[in-house]
């Protein structure tokens, strides 16, 4: 259904390849430095293709992504998936964002509707959603094919070059609605789809396969879990996710244990790559997807045990040419 | 119907302090309907003011229909009730308050708070069934309003945000409206109205403040006037006949009538 279209950015040749791709994910939060999400991103190198840099997640104000996204290409060397949403700005805004991140050498948006502001920190907010993903997708497809805005207006000089990654959520009960809309998004012109946290396989593959007819590729989220602390709040603050409770269980035995932080580290660590191992592999094996995005935010370290234990080999470690490319400074 | 609830007492009498004649004016549309403007609402708002205030009471059919408004002011003010009052404690919509201040020119204290269009289950039970957003999809969408009933007004809904077909907001207590629609739509055999991608919304039509001017020719900048009533009314005389003359002159001269 859709047709192969240019790829822009490493992470889309290397999808278009056949190969099983990895993207990380980074989180800037309300902040003026940018050293550790730097940090993390550099010792990201070599495992993943690409990290996507969050855009104000679950509508708490953080550092602008877009900022933040080319300052992690300039310093660290690591491509990046800017994600854009629609809670916060209207079209003129998202137009001269995304033209901002055409300048700066973004090959890369993830399209979102985003949280709505009420689950923020400043719920008083006025929610934006003057668009929607689906029709921010479609904005962004003209903005790369013909170099118009939403309105036909043209964009002055070489037209931006993005390819558009959308969301989904293969834990949407009911999934019939869920795969329309993104089926919606497809049409709308999206490159590749990234999925909410999944940990059900089963629910995983069904909904892989139910999706394969549109051909386009799907980097199923997975999000290996720091410590119960962090898992409880997932599955309690962000929208449309469940963590599993034998799982939440199996945190919260390790964190009731009397015994040391090194101790505890390491059972977290087991249980993450016990869980999410056989996961990976599982997908790898079904071919159904065109690699995992992985939600490992702050906990860098679970990335290098995973992926060995899941047989999936370190690329060779190289700075990417975006550091170069994308400094107008130096 | 428009939905309103009543304002705190404190409140209103905070906002009173100043006024010593008041008039209580009810409406009798919607805020009879929800039971919070009626006959009844105004004589109990009447006896708990009674005493610190001189209290005179009315109910007006439509007190946002000018027309009616007017004609009811006229009235009043023949029975000479109308000379002493200070203000107007008004149990109505937003939109009563408003008229009744442009016809009166009195000050209009609020006694409700306005909060949507709706549909009543029951008294006490309200539901925000309309957005007024200028543009009815309601044909597309199996009469469920996304506009309205989705969080976040979306056009390609539902969102990541949906669990058990329920809004992220509020904790997934709320019915998604694309849940709604989708299950609808299907029962109605029309999976294919759900399959659309829905442009963007017209949000110059919601630019507000908004009006409507029946007659095309008749547009006359009216609501930007700062004229009074009678002065209003004089101008859009002049008005209408000066359009009147155009028409006939351009027929006289057997030319197209000028739109």
């Amino acid at each position: 259904m859709t047709k192969l279209r240019k790829a822009f950015s490493n992470l889309m040749k290397k999808i278009q390849s056949g190969k099983f791709v990895l993207t990380g994910e980074l989180e800037p939060v309300k902040t003026t430095d940018l050293s550790s999400v730097i940090a993390e991103a550099k010792s990201l190198r070599g495992y993943v293709t690409a990290c996507n840099v969050t855009d104000n997640p679950s509508s708490y104000a953080a550092v602008a992504s877009l900022v933040s996204a080319h300052v992690v290409q300039k310093e660290a060397g690591m491509e990046t998936i800017y994600q854009i949403r629609c809670a916060d700005r209207n079209r003129i805004a998202l137009t001269s964002d995304l033209l901002g991140a055409a300048v700066l050498g973004i090959k890369n948006v993830l399209t979102l509707t985003g949280d709505h502001t009420l689950l923020g920190d400043m719920p008083n907010a006025k929610p934006v959603f003057d668009l929607d993903a689906t029709l921010l997708t479609g904005m962004v497809r003209r903005m790369v094919d013909e170099g118009k805005d939403l309105n036909g207006n043209d964009i002055e000089g070489p037209r931006p070059q993005f390819n558009i990654g959308v969301a989904a959520n293969p834990n949407a009960d009911p999934i019939e609605p869920e795969i329309l809309k993104v089926v919606r998004k497809v049409e709308n012109g999206a490159d590749f789809v990234q999925t909410q946290v999944c940990y059900d396989i089963d629910k995983t593959i069904e909904f892989l396969k139910m999706f394969r007819m549109f051909s386009v590729p799907v980097l199923v989220g997975i999000f290996p879990m720091r410590s119960y602390g962090v898992a409880a709040e997932f599955d309690k603050f962000v929208p449309g996710v469940k963590v599993p409770k034998e799982l939440l269980d199996k945190f919260k035995q390790v964190k009731q244990q009397s015994i040391s932080k090194a101790e505890k580290r390491e059972k977290y660590d087991r249980i993450n790559i016990k869980f999410f191992a056989p996961f990976i592999k599982e997908l790898k094996k079904s071919g159904l997807c065109a690699g995992c995005h992985i939600m490992s935010v702050h906990y860098v370290e679970i990335i290098p045990k995973l992926l060995a234990e899941a047989k999936i080999k370190k690329a060779a470690q190289k700075i990417s040419p975006l550091a170069v490319a994308s400094s107008p400074s130096s | 119907m428009i939905i309103t609830t009543q304002k705190p007492l404190e409140e209103i009498m905070r906002t009173l302090q100043s006024y010593s004649n008041i008039m209580i004016v009810g409406c009798g549309t919607c805020a009879t309907a929800v039971q919070t403007g009626g006959e009844p609402q105004v004589r109990e708002m009447a006896d708990k003011l009674r005493g610190k205030w001189f209290v005179d009471t009315v109910v007006v059919e439509a007190p946002c229909d000018e027309r009616i408004a007017r004609k009811d002011w006229r009235e009043i003010q023949r029975q000479g009730r109308g000379k002493n009052i200070d203000a107007f404690l008004c149990l109505m919509c937003g939109a009563g308050v408003q008229t009744l201040a442009e016809i009166a020119e009195l000050p209009c204290i609020p006694g409700l708070n306005t909060h949507f269009l709706g549909k009543v289950e029951r008294i006490g039970l309200y539901y925000e069934r309309c957005r007024a957003c200028g543009n009815c999809h309601l044909g597309e969408t199996a009469g469920i309003c996304p506009v309205t009933r989705c969080a976040k007004g979306l056009m390609n809904g539902p969102c990541g945000g949906m669990i058990d077909g329920k809004c992220e907001v509020g904790g997934y207590v709320r019915d998604c409206a694309w849940f709604l629609i989708w299950q609808r739509l299907k029962k109605f055999g029309r999976m294919d109205l759900f399959r659309k991608v829905r442009p963007p919304r017209e949000f110059g039509l919601e630019a507000y403040p908004r009006g409507i001017d029946a007659i095309p020719s008749h547009r006359i900048g009216r609501e930007t006037t700062v004229m009074g009533p009678e002065e209003t009314e004089k101008y859009i005389v002049k008005a209408i006949k000066e359009k009147a003359k155009q028409v006939k002159n351009a027929k006289s001269q057997d030319a197209p009538v000028v739109k």
